[in-house]
């Protein structure tokens, strides 16, 4: 059975057909790449998949599970996380703290609890520090775990937007052009993180992306939208070699 | 009969709510802040009129006039000393405690300057009024004064943003500052320009509400400011038509339920309906609805 | 020790330094009659303080009418206290008091949130103060009477409720009420500063209170990573109310007659708590108590500029609005004297 799967999936915003009878499979494993022009409609696929906008029409499943028109919270539960294209952190938080919002729903103590810092309280919050400074490791961000969010380098704040969504637990990570506004040192070090995550967690991932040598250079799979429709889909190779994409990409 | 005054005089006293709102929202929509002592320019606007009417001349025009030369240079100054120095400051609440700072600062100067006691205010508006249905329908000059005048402003207002280079500058200011400077136009100035024109017009409604409730001492201002604040979220702040909208709807929401209802408890009448009106428009009647892109 | 542990244990240090101070002075005579009567006020200004920055810093929502919250929790307190001041002795029936004002208070937080946390920025703004004048006025034309059928109540007049000859009028309409027991004092409004201050600095430093912050700061970011949050938000502003509620209760066993006015409830002493919270630093929860206490003194301590002294004090708000937070003068400080910064957003928190 595959990861992900999403059959006949539209919506229109007034009149306009933003995704059209869009169809993914993604098996367990995979490095997916997503790509398009701009405007082709790839965030709004996020957005529909992360129950942001409800289609109008067709059938999301993750592992088998109907997670259509449910919401956000419902979705990051049953296993989807995502970075978005506009990095969204919790600027004002550490760096570890934005990791231990995203555990903070599988590590759990009641209100009161966290209150009187009784019960549960303590022997939590030490899993979750000693969770989240794991992850942050993995990140090579442990150094940074005190600064706050805000404060950290560009490239940095991307990473730590990843390290917060594999905190949740996800079985499918969606990364919203991760490289945009990266040098190309940056983007080499992104890749390697990626290709890190995949081995580290054996991570799913389908990822937006406009840079074709990232796309080229990690992605087995590719989808290409163009105008809300899928314009071809496959292995990385044939895809980048149809004449249509090209057409599509470089423009006649 | 009576329920046709009642709405009449709702009408008049939602004029100069609206007024006072149209300052507001003009503020608000341009310089994206809460002017709280816009409500005190109004006092400061009717102590003018008060002077000049008691030492100097009878004309009540000479007074207003003055009134409108002096709040219109109060407001200037006010936003460069006060507000200009904090715009792009990292929380918003910085300008906004400043508004109460001026306010403060205005209501104390006028405590000072005038004592604690109520002044008694002379009408601008010699007129008696009409009565209509053989005297069973009496409209006071002021009241009627009010209407026009609010509509004047309102035609006035639409004129001038609609029609005029600075009233486009404003549209532009208040869609994005940043662009707007890229295009050349002069931010500060149009700021400037636009408390200047919320503040003359919070001379005109101190005329107008003296006139029609003549009792004046430094807290005149606060009560109506707020609920002209009131008003122009119900409308949509940042909206022109929305406020004039407001004010109206408010003013007569008020002067109903104190007649029908209980006079105590119309104040909570009023807020209430704005509560309503926003958990069904949670951005006032006319606002634009904002949505964040994800 | 973590540094949030030992922040943490500083604020308490400080509130416990400054009662010892105060009762030294007090004990040895060096206190004016005149301060010792606002030694109360100073800690419910402080815990209102509290609980305002918990909305206003920690869930990041602007409230304006904090002092609806007070308002309830001081009314209900206060006919608990009168109702049972004969049945019920000194202790047990203050610390019920308290019990009642911060659940009533808390109840009105939950139901006021549900409407309000729905509306965003200056609307949702708008709509506290509504509530909070709405509050206000309703009890100001509230008449509530106990006898032995009951009790009863009215919208009209105190005669309206027609009581039997044992009957007595508990909350008559604009006169409030008068004649119950003044328990509040300096001792017990400390030890309420310390609880607000236990509850809220725990809070900051545990999941709830992280998510908290992550709606605060990114509220999509939030609910992508699994948070709910109007689940947060609405535990935020309910613990918020509830501790505004215990302010309420501080006020209302302080004075001889609780009022519904807008010299103790309006939307004018919101803002004036609003403006110990950003003075104090926006979040920072220690620099309420410290700005309030200051700011409240202030006045107190200008009274020899007799009628100037209000104007002095809107002159040094103003002016030191501008100084902290204005950007230029930011920048012209940092490259003047580094990094110097006074009452401004905790930079870690």
């Amino acid at each position: 059975m595959a990861l992900l799967e999403v059959n006949d999936l539209s919506i229109s915003f007034g009149g306009l057909r933003a995704v059209d009878d869009f169809d993914i499979t993604i098996e367990k494993g995979e490095l997916y790449g997503l790509i398009g022009p701009n405007g082709a409609g790839k965030t709004t696929v996020f957005n529909l998949l992360t129950g942001v906008y409800k289609p109008n029409e067709g059938i999301i499943r993750l592992d088998g599970e109907d997670i259509t028109r449910k919401s956000t919270i419902e979705i990051n539960h049953a296993g989807i996380a995502r970075t978005f294209q506009n990095i969204r952190l919790f600027k004002n938080m550490p760096v570890i703290d934005n990791v231990k919002v995203g555990l903070s729903e599988r590590y759990k103590y009641s209100a009161l609890e966290g209150i009187l810092h009784l019960g549960r309280y303590r022997k939590v919050e030490k899993e979750m520090d000693e969770e989240a400074t794991r992850l942050l490791k993995v990140f090579d961000l442990e150094g940074e775990k005190d600064t706050l969010a805000a404060n950290l380098p560009y490239g940095k704040q991307r990473k730590l937007e990843i390290a917060r969504a594999m905190a949740t637990n996800p079985k499918l990570l969606l990364l919203d052009e991760p490289a945009a506004g990266m040098n190309p040192n940056e983007t080499k070090e992104l890749m390697e993180t990626i290709a890190l995550v995949r081995k580290e967690f054996d991570m799913t991932i389908l990822l937006i992306e406009h840079d074709m040598k990232l796309v080229s250079g990690i992605c087995e799979k590719l989808t290409v939208l163009n105008f809300g429709r899928v314009l071809c889909q496959g292995d990385t190779k044939t895809v980048l070699s149809d004449p249509e994409v090209i057409k599509a990409y470089l423009g006649e | 009969m009576s329920f046709l005054n009642y709405l009449i005089s709702g009408l008049s006293l939602g004029s100069i709510y609206a007024i006072i709102a149209l300052g507001y929202t003009m503020v608000y929509g341009i310089a994206k802040m809460l002017n709280f002592a816009h409500g005190d320019f109004i006092m400061v606007g009717c102590y003018i009129i008060f002077c000049i009417s008691s030492r100097f001349s009878n004309n009540p025009l000479i007074g207003i006039v003055i009134a409108i030369v002096f709040c219109t240079i109060l407001g200037v100054t006010t936003e460069l000393v006060a507000y200009r120095p904090l715009r792009g400051a990292a929380s918003p609440l910085a300008v906004l405690i400043t508004a109460i700072g001026v306010s403060y600062f205005l209501e104390n100067l006028a405590l000072i300057i005038f004592g604690a006691d109520t002044k008694s205010f002379t009408s601008v508006v010699s007129w008696e009024g009409l009565s209509l249905a053989g005297g069973k329908l009496k409209i006071q000059g002021v009241t009627l004064v009010t209407i026009i005048v609010g509509l004047l402003i309102l035609i006035a207002l639409e004129t001038f943003i609609g029609k005029t280079k600075q009233g486009q500058a404003m549209l532009a200011v208040a869609e994005d500052k940043g662009a707007a400077a890229l295009m050349g136009i002069n931010v500060n100035r149009t700021i400037a320009l636009t408390f200047a024109i919320g503040s003359s017009l919070a001379a005109v409604a101190g005329a107008l509400l003296c006139s029609a409730y003549p009792a004046l001492s430094p807290y005149t201002g606060a009560m109506p400011g707020i609920k002209a604040f009131v008003a122009a979220v119900l409308g949509g702040i940042g909206s022109i038509r929305g406020a004039v909208i407001g004010g109206l709807l408010l003013g007569i929401v008020e002067i109903l339920s104190k007649t029908y209802i209980s006079s105590q408890l119309s104040e909570a009448i009023v807020f209430g309906i704005l509560i309503v009106v926003l958990l069904v428009r949670p951005t006032g009647i006319l606002g634009k609805k904002i949505q964040e892109k994800v | 020790m973590k540094k949030q542990t030992k922040d943490n244990l500083i604020t308490y240090g400080i509130v416990i330094g400054a009662f010892v101070l105060v009762q030294l002075l007090a004990n040895t005579g060096h206190l004016s009659s005149h301060m010792k009567g606002l030694l109360v006020p100073v800690t419910y200004y402080a815990v209102i303080a509290v609980a305002l920055n918990l909305c206003v810093g920690i869930l990041g929502e602007l409230s304006i009418g904090h002092c609806g919250f007070m308002c309830v929790g001081a009314f209900s307190s206060a006919f608990f206290s009168k109702v049972t001041q004969d049945s019920i002795p000194t202790g047990p029936r203050f610390l019920l008091a308290f019990i009642i004002g911060i659940l009533v208070a808390a109840a009105f937080g939950f139901l006021i949130g549900i409407p309000v946390l729905r509306l965003k920025g200056d609307y949702l703004a708008i709509v506290t103060l509504a509530f909070g004048e709405i509050i206000k006025n309703v009890l100001a034309a509230f008449y509530v009477g106990v006898d032995s059928k009951g009790v009863h109540f009215s919208m009209k007049s105190a005669s309206d409720l027609g009581l039997l000859d044992d009957g007595k009028v508990i909350i008559n309409g604009a006169m409030g009420i008068t004649g119950s027991p003044q328990n509040s004092n300096f001792t017990i409004g400390i030890v309420v500063l310390l609880i607000s201050l236990f509850v809220v600095q725990n809070l900051i430093n545990s999941r709830q209170g992280r998510a908290i912050m992550a709606i605060r700061d990114n509220s999509i970011a939030a609910e992508a990573s699994g948070i709910n949050v109007t689940k947060y938000k609405m535990m935020a502003f309910t613990i918020s109310a509830a501790i505004a509620g215990a302010s309420g209760v501080l006020f209302s066993h302080n004075i001889s007659s609780v009022t519904a006015s807008s010299q103790y409830f309006g939307y004018n002493v919101s803002i004036l708590v609003l403006v110990y919270v950003v003075l104090g630093g926006i979040g920072n929860i220690r620099g309420s108590v410290i700005a309030a206490t200051i700011l409240y003194m202030l006045p107190e301590m200008l009274r020899f500029l007799n009628k100037y002294r209000m104007l002095i004090y809107s002159i040094v708000l103003i002016v030191m609005m501008i100084v902290n937070w204005s950007p230029k003068i930011i920048e012209w400080r940092k490259r003047t004297f580094g990094k110097i910064s006074i009452g401004r957003r905790k930079e870690t928190a």
